[in-house]
Protein backbone atom coordinates (compact mmCIF):
# COMPACT_ATOMS: atom_id res chain seq x y z
CA UNK A 1 0.00 0.00 0.00
CA UNK A 2 1.43 3.30 -0.80
CA UNK A 3 1.21 6.22 1.32
CA UNK A 4 1.29 9.95 0.49
CA UNK A 5 3.56 12.45 1.99
CA UNK A 6 4.28 15.96 2.20
CA UNK A 7 7.54 17.94 2.13
CA UNK A 8 7.24 20.20 5.39
CA UNK A 9 11.09 20.65 5.32
CA UNK A 10 13.99 20.22 3.38
CA UNK A 11 17.99 20.66 5.21
CA UNK A 12 21.17 20.22 3.53
CA UNK A 13 23.39 18.13 5.70
CA UNK A 14 26.33 18.36 3.53
CA UNK A 15 26.75 19.54 0.05
CA UNK A 16 25.84 15.97 -1.26
CA UNK A 17 23.16 15.03 1.33
CA UNK A 18 19.65 16.24 1.96
CA UNK A 19 17.40 15.26 4.77
CA UNK A 20 13.42 15.12 3.76
CA UNK A 21 10.87 15.77 6.93
CA UNK A 22 7.71 14.44 5.26
CA UNK A 23 4.20 14.59 7.33
CA UNK A 24 2.27 10.74 6.54
CA UNK A 25 -1.08 11.40 7.85
CA UNK A 26 -1.70 7.95 8.14
CA UNK A 27 1.84 6.60 9.21
CA UNK A 28 1.13 3.53 11.02
CA UNK A 29 4.26 4.11 13.05
CA UNK A 30 7.89 2.84 13.00
CA UNK A 31 10.73 1.14 15.03
CA UNK A 32 14.42 2.64 14.59
CA UNK A 33 16.52 1.26 11.87
CA UNK A 34 13.23 0.37 9.75
CA UNK A 35 13.35 1.56 6.13
CA UNK A 36 10.77 3.14 3.19
CA UNK A 37 10.46 2.53 -0.28
CA UNK A 38 9.96 6.13 -1.65
CA UNK A 39 8.14 5.90 -5.31
CA UNK A 40 8.53 8.86 -8.48
CA UNK A 41 6.16 8.76 -10.85
CA UNK A 42 6.54 10.93 -14.39
CA UNK A 43 3.54 12.98 -16.42
CA UNK A 44 3.72 9.98 -18.30
CA UNK A 45 3.10 7.58 -15.77
CA UNK A 46 7.18 5.75 -15.50
CA UNK A 47 7.58 5.04 -12.00
CA UNK A 48 10.91 4.20 -10.15
CA UNK A 49 11.11 3.55 -6.28
CA UNK A 50 14.19 3.37 -4.26
CA UNK A 51 14.57 2.19 -0.62
CA UNK A 52 15.62 4.97 2.26
CA UNK A 53 16.37 4.57 5.72
CA UNK A 54 14.31 6.45 8.32
CA UNK A 55 16.70 8.86 10.19
CA UNK A 56 14.09 10.01 12.64
CA UNK A 57 12.90 8.36 15.94
CA UNK A 58 9.23 7.22 16.34
CA UNK A 59 7.04 9.83 17.06
CA UNK A 60 3.00 10.84 17.60
CA UNK A 61 3.08 13.49 14.73
CA UNK A 62 3.34 11.13 11.68
CA UNK A 63 6.29 12.80 10.57
CA UNK A 64 9.17 10.95 9.12
CA UNK A 65 12.84 12.28 8.38
CA UNK A 66 14.90 10.35 5.74
CA UNK A 67 18.74 11.84 4.82
CA UNK A 68 19.36 10.86 1.12
CA UNK A 69 23.16 11.03 -0.62
CA UNK A 70 23.00 11.82 -3.96
CA UNK A 71 24.46 9.30 -6.08
CA UNK A 72 25.98 10.77 -9.53
CA UNK A 73 24.63 8.48 -11.60
CA UNK A 74 21.00 8.27 -9.44
CA UNK A 75 17.72 7.74 -10.70
CA UNK A 76 15.79 8.67 -7.78
CA UNK A 77 18.52 10.47 -5.32
CA UNK A 78 19.04 13.47 -7.77
CA UNK A 79 15.55 14.53 -8.10
CA UNK A 80 15.39 13.96 -4.46
CA UNK A 81 18.21 16.51 -3.00
CA UNK A 82 18.02 18.98 -6.49
CA UNK A 83 14.11 19.48 -7.85
CA UNK A 84 12.38 18.43 -4.66
CA UNK A 85 10.84 21.53 -2.72
CA UNK A 86 8.42 21.96 0.54
CA UNK A 87 5.15 21.14 -0.17
CA UNK A 88 5.36 18.33 -2.44
CA UNK A 89 3.47 14.82 -2.77
CA UNK A 90 5.37 11.94 -2.42
CA UNK A 91 4.47 8.03 -2.40
CA UNK A 92 6.14 5.70 0.10
CA UNK A 93 5.29 2.39 1.59
CA UNK A 94 6.37 1.00 5.08
CA UNK A 95 7.66 0.87 7.65
CA UNK A 96 10.18 -2.27 6.24
CA UNK A 97 11.98 -4.15 8.15
CA UNK A 98 12.41 -6.61 11.29
CA UNK A 99 16.04 -6.90 11.86
CA UNK A 100 17.89 -4.07 11.72
CA UNK A 101 16.24 -2.67 14.41
CA UNK A 102 16.26 -1.07 17.83
CA UNK A 103 13.98 -1.02 20.55
CA UNK A 104 13.51 0.96 23.79
CA UNK A 105 13.47 -2.46 25.53
CA UNK A 106 16.70 -3.62 24.80
CA UNK A 107 18.63 -2.88 27.88
CA UNK A 108 22.14 -4.03 26.82
CA UNK A 109 24.84 -1.71 26.04
CA UNK A 110 24.61 -0.80 21.83
CA UNK A 111 27.46 -0.58 19.59
CA UNK A 112 26.96 1.86 16.67
CA UNK A 113 29.56 1.76 13.40
CA UNK A 114 28.71 4.16 10.80
CA UNK A 115 30.39 4.51 7.46
CA UNK A 116 29.50 7.68 5.86
CA UNK A 117 25.32 8.16 5.05
CA UNK A 118 25.27 4.60 6.93
CA UNK A 119 24.86 6.84 9.67
CA UNK A 120 21.39 7.29 9.02
CA UNK A 121 19.13 4.51 10.07
CA UNK A 122 21.59 4.54 13.71
CA UNK A 123 20.68 7.75 13.90
CA UNK A 124 16.79 7.28 13.97
CA UNK A 125 18.64 4.43 17.33
CA UNK A 126 20.12 6.92 19.09
CA UNK A 127 17.20 9.43 18.38
CA UNK A 128 14.98 6.97 20.02
CA UNK A 129 16.56 6.20 22.97
CA UNK A 130 17.00 9.81 23.44
CA UNK A 131 13.38 10.28 23.61
CA UNK A 132 12.37 7.01 25.13
CA UNK A 133 12.84 6.15 28.79
CA UNK A 134 15.91 4.19 27.76
CA UNK A 135 18.78 4.07 29.80
CA UNK A 136 20.98 1.69 27.45
CA UNK A 137 24.45 2.99 27.07
CA UNK A 138 25.22 4.15 23.59
CA UNK A 139 28.37 4.04 21.72
CA UNK A 140 28.72 5.45 18.28
CA UNK A 141 32.06 5.03 15.83
CA UNK A 142 31.52 7.22 12.74
CA UNK A 143 33.89 6.45 9.89
CA UNK A 144 33.66 9.72 7.44
CA UNK A 145 35.90 10.89 4.49
CA UNK A 146 36.62 14.29 6.45
CA UNK A 147 34.47 16.57 8.50
CA UNK A 148 32.32 18.34 6.22
CA UNK A 149 30.98 15.11 5.38
CA UNK A 150 29.06 14.57 9.04
CA UNK A 151 25.58 14.22 8.79
CA UNK A 152 23.91 15.66 12.16
CA UNK A 153 27.21 17.64 13.36
CA UNK A 154 25.31 19.61 15.64
CA UNK A 155 22.61 17.68 17.10
CA UNK A 156 25.36 14.39 17.81
CA UNK A 157 27.31 16.89 19.84
CA UNK A 158 24.36 18.37 21.83
CA UNK A 159 23.04 14.51 22.00
CA UNK A 160 27.15 13.62 23.49
CA UNK A 161 26.87 16.43 25.71
CA UNK A 162 23.59 15.41 27.37
CA UNK A 163 25.04 11.62 27.68
CA UNK A 164 22.64 9.78 25.05
CA UNK A 165 25.64 8.76 23.29
CA UNK A 166 29.67 8.58 23.58
CA UNK A 167 30.97 9.42 19.88
CA UNK A 168 34.29 8.59 18.01
CA UNK A 169 35.41 9.52 15.07
CA UNK A 170 37.25 8.21 12.63
CA UNK A 171 38.34 9.98 9.24
CA UNK A 172 39.37 8.46 6.45
CA UNK A 173 40.70 11.20 4.09
CA UNK A 174 41.13 14.48 5.55
CA UNK A 175 41.70 14.77 9.68
CA UNK A 176 41.04 18.24 11.38
CA UNK A 177 43.69 20.36 12.60
CA UNK A 178 45.50 18.74 15.53
CA UNK A 179 43.75 15.58 15.19
CA UNK A 180 46.57 12.97 16.82
CA UNK A 181 46.25 10.57 13.65
CA UNK A 182 46.99 10.93 10.52
CA UNK A 183 43.77 9.28 8.20
CA UNK A 184 43.16 5.91 7.66
CA UNK A 185 40.24 2.89 7.65
CA UNK A 186 38.83 2.14 10.99
CA UNK A 187 41.52 -0.71 11.83
CA UNK A 188 41.83 -3.11 15.07
CA UNK A 189 43.65 -1.08 17.27
CA UNK A 190 40.75 1.92 16.97
CA UNK A 191 38.09 -1.03 17.37
CA UNK A 192 39.95 -1.94 20.52
CA UNK A 193 40.30 0.92 21.78
CA UNK A 194 37.04 2.72 21.29
CA UNK A 195 33.71 0.11 21.03
CA UNK A 196 32.15 -1.66 24.37
CA UNK A 197 34.85 -4.59 25.44
CA UNK A 198 32.81 -8.14 23.86
CA UNK A 199 32.75 -9.12 27.81
CA UNK A 200 30.03 -6.92 27.87
CA UNK A 201 27.66 -8.89 25.75
CA UNK A 202 26.51 -5.43 23.49
CA UNK A 203 24.36 -5.65 20.60
CA UNK A 204 26.52 -3.92 17.38
CA UNK A 205 24.97 -2.57 14.51
CA UNK A 206 26.67 -1.68 11.43
CA UNK A 207 25.67 0.12 8.34
CA UNK A 208 27.92 1.47 5.51
CA UNK A 209 29.09 0.23 2.23
CA UNK A 210 29.58 -3.32 1.90
CA UNK A 211 33.44 -3.74 2.11
CA UNK A 212 33.13 -1.06 5.33
CA UNK A 213 30.75 -3.49 6.98
CA UNK A 214 32.46 -6.49 5.70
CA UNK A 215 35.91 -4.79 7.00
CA UNK A 216 34.12 -3.69 10.56
CA UNK A 217 32.43 -6.57 11.59
CA UNK A 218 35.56 -8.96 11.12
CA UNK A 219 37.48 -6.30 13.35
CA UNK A 220 34.52 -6.75 15.93
CA UNK A 221 34.63 -10.78 15.80
CA UNK A 222 38.68 -9.72 15.66
CA UNK A 223 37.84 -8.56 19.40
CA UNK A 224 35.98 -11.06 20.76
CA UNK A 225 32.53 -9.98 19.45
CA UNK A 226 30.15 -13.09 18.82
CA UNK A 227 28.63 -13.16 15.38
CA UNK A 228 25.12 -13.38 16.80
CA UNK A 229 25.70 -10.12 18.55
CA UNK A 230 26.24 -8.14 15.19
CA UNK A 231 23.86 -6.66 12.76
CA UNK A 232 24.39 -5.30 9.75
CA UNK A 233 23.17 -3.37 6.54
CA UNK A 234 25.25 -3.06 3.59
CA UNK A 235 24.85 -0.79 0.42
CA UNK A 236 25.74 -1.47 -2.99
CA UNK A 237 28.97 -2.78 -4.11
CA UNK A 238 30.26 0.67 -5.63
CA UNK A 239 26.96 2.57 -5.68
CA UNK A 240 23.71 1.07 -6.08
CA UNK A 241 22.01 3.89 -8.56
CA UNK A 242 19.96 5.23 -5.67
CA UNK B 1 -4.21 7.19 -9.14
CA UNK B 2 -0.22 7.59 -8.57
CA UNK B 3 0.74 10.90 -7.42
CA UNK B 4 2.67 12.98 -10.18
CA UNK B 5 6.46 14.13 -9.29
CA UNK B 6 6.88 17.11 -10.72
CA UNK B 7 9.83 17.33 -12.99
CA UNK B 8 10.91 13.63 -12.59
CA UNK B 9 11.55 11.99 -16.27
CA UNK B 10 13.65 8.75 -14.73
CA UNK B 11 16.32 6.77 -16.94
CA UNK B 12 14.14 4.78 -19.88
CA UNK B 13 16.80 2.96 -20.60
CA UNK B 14 15.65 0.23 -17.60
CA UNK B 15 12.87 -0.57 -19.64
CA UNK B 16 13.45 -4.22 -20.59
CA UNK B 17 10.58 -7.58 -20.66
CA UNK B 18 13.10 -9.22 -18.55
CA UNK B 19 12.27 -6.58 -15.65
CA UNK B 20 9.99 -7.84 -13.26
CA UNK B 21 7.74 -4.60 -11.77
CA UNK B 22 9.52 -2.04 -9.72
CA UNK B 23 12.91 -3.28 -10.43
CA UNK B 24 15.74 -1.12 -11.93
CA UNK B 25 18.76 -3.19 -13.77
CA UNK B 26 22.42 -2.96 -12.33
CA UNK B 27 25.62 -3.90 -13.78
CA UNK B 28 27.15 -4.23 -9.95
CA UNK B 29 27.01 -6.76 -7.85
CA UNK B 30 25.58 -5.88 -4.62
CA UNK B 31 25.93 -7.66 -1.16
CA UNK B 32 23.51 -7.71 1.09
CA UNK B 33 23.32 -9.80 4.49
CA UNK B 34 22.24 -9.38 8.22
CA UNK B 35 24.95 -10.24 9.67
CA UNK B 36 29.17 -10.95 9.49
CA UNK B 37 30.10 -12.87 6.76
CA UNK B 38 30.96 -16.76 7.73
CA UNK B 39 34.19 -18.27 6.57
CA UNK B 40 33.77 -22.23 6.17
CA UNK B 41 36.96 -23.95 5.31
CA UNK B 42 36.23 -26.69 2.84
CA UNK B 43 37.59 -29.38 4.92
CA UNK B 44 34.93 -28.43 7.53
CA UNK B 45 32.36 -27.61 4.74
CA UNK B 46 29.26 -30.30 4.16
CA UNK B 47 25.98 -29.89 2.70
CA UNK B 48 23.30 -32.00 4.85
CA UNK B 49 19.52 -32.87 4.15
CA UNK B 50 17.35 -34.01 7.34
CA UNK B 51 13.89 -34.11 7.55
CA UNK B 52 13.72 -32.58 11.06
CA UNK B 53 14.76 -35.83 12.58
CA UNK B 54 16.47 -38.05 10.23
CA UNK B 55 19.69 -37.17 8.32
CA UNK B 56 18.37 -38.16 5.07
CA UNK B 57 21.83 -37.48 2.57
CA UNK B 58 25.30 -35.66 3.56
CA UNK B 59 27.68 -34.44 1.49
CA UNK B 60 31.42 -33.29 2.19
CA UNK B 61 33.35 -30.69 -0.24
CA UNK B 62 34.24 -33.53 -2.39
CA UNK B 63 31.15 -36.13 -2.35
CA UNK B 64 29.68 -32.44 -3.13
CA UNK B 65 32.00 -31.45 -5.78
CA UNK B 66 31.87 -35.07 -7.77
CA UNK B 67 28.28 -34.66 -8.13
CA UNK B 68 27.47 -33.58 -12.50
CA UNK B 69 27.47 -29.41 -11.96
CA UNK B 70 25.50 -27.62 -14.65
CA UNK B 71 26.55 -23.87 -15.80
CA UNK B 72 23.59 -21.65 -16.36
CA UNK B 73 22.95 -18.27 -17.40
CA UNK B 74 20.09 -16.33 -15.35
CA UNK B 75 18.84 -13.42 -14.14
CA UNK B 76 18.86 -12.35 -10.51
CA UNK B 77 16.05 -9.71 -9.07
CA UNK B 78 16.76 -8.32 -5.47
CA UNK B 79 14.06 -7.24 -2.94
CA UNK B 80 15.72 -3.92 -2.56
CA UNK B 81 15.16 -3.34 -6.21
CA UNK B 82 18.49 -4.34 -7.88
CA UNK B 83 18.06 -6.61 -11.09
CA UNK B 84 21.17 -8.28 -12.75
CA UNK B 85 20.69 -9.74 -16.28
CA UNK B 86 22.21 -12.67 -17.25
CA UNK B 87 24.65 -13.43 -14.77
CA UNK B 88 26.64 -16.95 -15.35
CA UNK B 89 26.69 -19.65 -12.52
CA UNK B 90 28.06 -23.46 -12.07
CA UNK B 91 26.54 -25.49 -9.95
CA UNK B 92 24.58 -28.68 -9.17
CA UNK B 93 21.00 -28.85 -9.49
CA UNK B 94 18.58 -29.39 -6.74
CA UNK B 95 17.29 -31.80 -9.24
CA UNK B 96 20.26 -33.99 -8.65
CA UNK B 97 20.80 -33.34 -4.97
CA UNK B 98 17.29 -34.60 -4.10
CA UNK B 99 17.05 -37.19 -6.45
CA UNK B 100 17.27 -40.31 -4.08
CA UNK B 101 15.45 -38.43 -1.22
CA UNK B 102 12.01 -40.24 -0.70
CA UNK B 103 9.42 -38.14 1.52
CA UNK B 104 6.17 -36.51 1.18
CA UNK B 105 7.04 -33.09 2.40
CA UNK B 106 6.17 -30.44 0.36
CA UNK B 107 8.26 -27.48 1.61
CA UNK B 108 12.19 -26.92 2.59
CA UNK B 109 13.66 -24.61 5.16
CA UNK B 110 17.18 -24.14 3.54
CA UNK B 111 19.79 -23.18 6.31
CA UNK B 112 23.07 -21.08 5.75
CA UNK B 113 26.58 -21.14 7.91
CA UNK B 114 25.70 -18.26 10.18
CA UNK B 115 22.36 -18.67 11.12
CA UNK B 116 20.55 -17.34 8.19
CA UNK B 117 17.58 -19.49 7.13
CA UNK B 118 14.91 -19.21 4.26
CA UNK B 119 12.04 -21.46 3.65
CA UNK B 120 11.12 -23.14 -0.33
CA UNK B 121 8.34 -24.91 -1.65
CA UNK B 122 10.13 -28.24 -2.74
CA UNK B 123 8.27 -28.01 -6.27
CA UNK B 124 9.97 -24.41 -6.54
CA UNK B 125 13.22 -26.42 -6.14
CA UNK B 126 12.85 -28.99 -8.69
CA UNK B 127 12.82 -28.79 -12.37
CA UNK B 128 15.35 -26.88 -13.50
CA UNK B 129 14.75 -24.02 -10.93
CA UNK B 130 17.53 -24.53 -8.58
CA UNK B 131 20.94 -25.04 -7.63
CA UNK B 132 23.77 -25.49 -5.31
CA UNK B 133 26.43 -22.83 -6.56
CA UNK B 134 29.60 -22.66 -6.00
CA UNK B 135 31.10 -20.63 -9.22
CA UNK B 136 30.10 -17.32 -10.37
CA UNK B 137 31.15 -15.90 -13.75
CA UNK B 138 34.05 -18.32 -14.07
CA UNK B 139 35.25 -17.59 -10.62
CA UNK B 140 34.99 -19.77 -7.54
CA UNK B 141 32.00 -17.98 -5.44
CA UNK B 142 33.78 -14.89 -3.17
CA UNK B 143 32.80 -15.09 0.27
CA UNK B 144 30.90 -12.49 0.74
CA UNK B 145 28.55 -13.45 -2.22
CA UNK B 146 27.99 -16.67 -0.25
CA UNK B 147 30.92 -18.67 -1.08
CA UNK B 148 32.28 -21.41 -0.74
CA UNK B 149 28.80 -22.06 -1.95
CA UNK B 150 25.31 -20.74 -2.30
CA UNK B 151 21.73 -21.90 -3.06
CA UNK B 152 20.33 -20.38 -6.17
CA UNK B 153 16.59 -20.04 -6.34
CA UNK B 154 17.00 -17.18 -9.48
CA UNK B 155 12.62 -17.13 -10.14
CA UNK B 156 12.58 -16.08 -6.26
CA UNK B 157 13.43 -12.94 -5.00
CA UNK B 158 17.43 -13.18 -4.31
CA UNK B 159 16.93 -13.31 -0.53
CA UNK B 160 15.61 -16.86 -1.48
CA UNK B 161 19.02 -17.48 -2.76
CA UNK B 162 20.43 -18.31 0.62
CA UNK B 163 24.18 -17.86 0.72
CA UNK B 164 26.91 -20.22 3.03
CA UNK B 165 24.00 -23.11 1.92
CA UNK B 166 24.42 -25.47 4.91
CA UNK B 167 21.74 -28.06 3.64
CA UNK B 168 18.01 -28.16 4.02
CA UNK B 169 14.92 -29.55 6.43
CA UNK B 170 12.36 -30.75 4.66
CA UNK B 171 9.00 -30.00 5.65
CA UNK B 172 5.64 -30.93 5.70
CA UNK B 173 3.98 -27.77 6.26
CA UNK B 174 5.69 -24.25 5.50
CA UNK B 175 7.09 -21.61 8.18
CA UNK B 176 8.78 -18.41 7.84
CA UNK B 177 12.35 -18.39 7.64
CA UNK B 178 14.77 -15.28 8.53
CA UNK B 179 13.73 -12.78 6.32
CA UNK B 180 10.25 -14.23 5.95
CA UNK B 181 9.39 -13.74 9.86
CA UNK B 182 11.22 -10.23 9.77
CA UNK B 183 8.38 -8.25 7.06
CA UNK B 184 9.25 -10.16 3.89
CA UNK B 185 6.64 -12.18 1.54
CA UNK B 186 6.50 -16.11 2.59
CA UNK B 187 6.90 -16.98 -1.09
CA UNK B 188 8.58 -14.07 -3.16
CA UNK B 189 7.66 -13.83 -6.56
CA UNK B 190 9.50 -10.86 -8.28
CA UNK B 191 7.10 -11.18 -11.14
CA UNK B 192 3.95 -10.51 -8.68
CA UNK B 193 5.93 -8.06 -6.57
CA UNK B 194 5.58 -9.86 -3.30
CA UNK B 195 7.79 -7.87 -1.31
CA UNK B 196 6.82 -7.71 1.71
CA UNK B 197 4.47 -9.81 4.56
CA UNK B 198 1.22 -9.30 3.53
CA UNK B 199 1.05 -9.13 0.04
Amino acid sequence: MWRVGTVLALHEETTSARTVTLEVLDWPGHVAGQHVDLRLTAPDGYSAARSYSIASAPNPEKRLEITVERLPNGEVSPYLTQQLIVGDQLELRGPIGGWFVWRPEQAEPIQLIAGGSGIVPLMAMIRSRASSPSAAPFRLLYSVRESASVFYRDELRALADRGIVDITYAYTRVVPLAWPVPPARINADLVANTTWPSTLSPTCYICGPASFVENASGLLIGSGYSAQRIRTERFGATGDQR
Amino acid sequence: MAIISRGFSGRRAAVDAKLPPGQYITTDFPVLSAGPTPNVPLDQWEFVIDDGVNVLKRWNWKSFRDLPAERFTTDIHCVTRWSKLGTSWEGVSLDTILADIESDARYSMVHSYGGYTTNVPLEDLKNHQAWVAFRFEGQDLALEHGGPARLLVPHLYFWKSAKWTQGMTLMRQDKPGFWEANGYHIYGDPWREQRYSGE
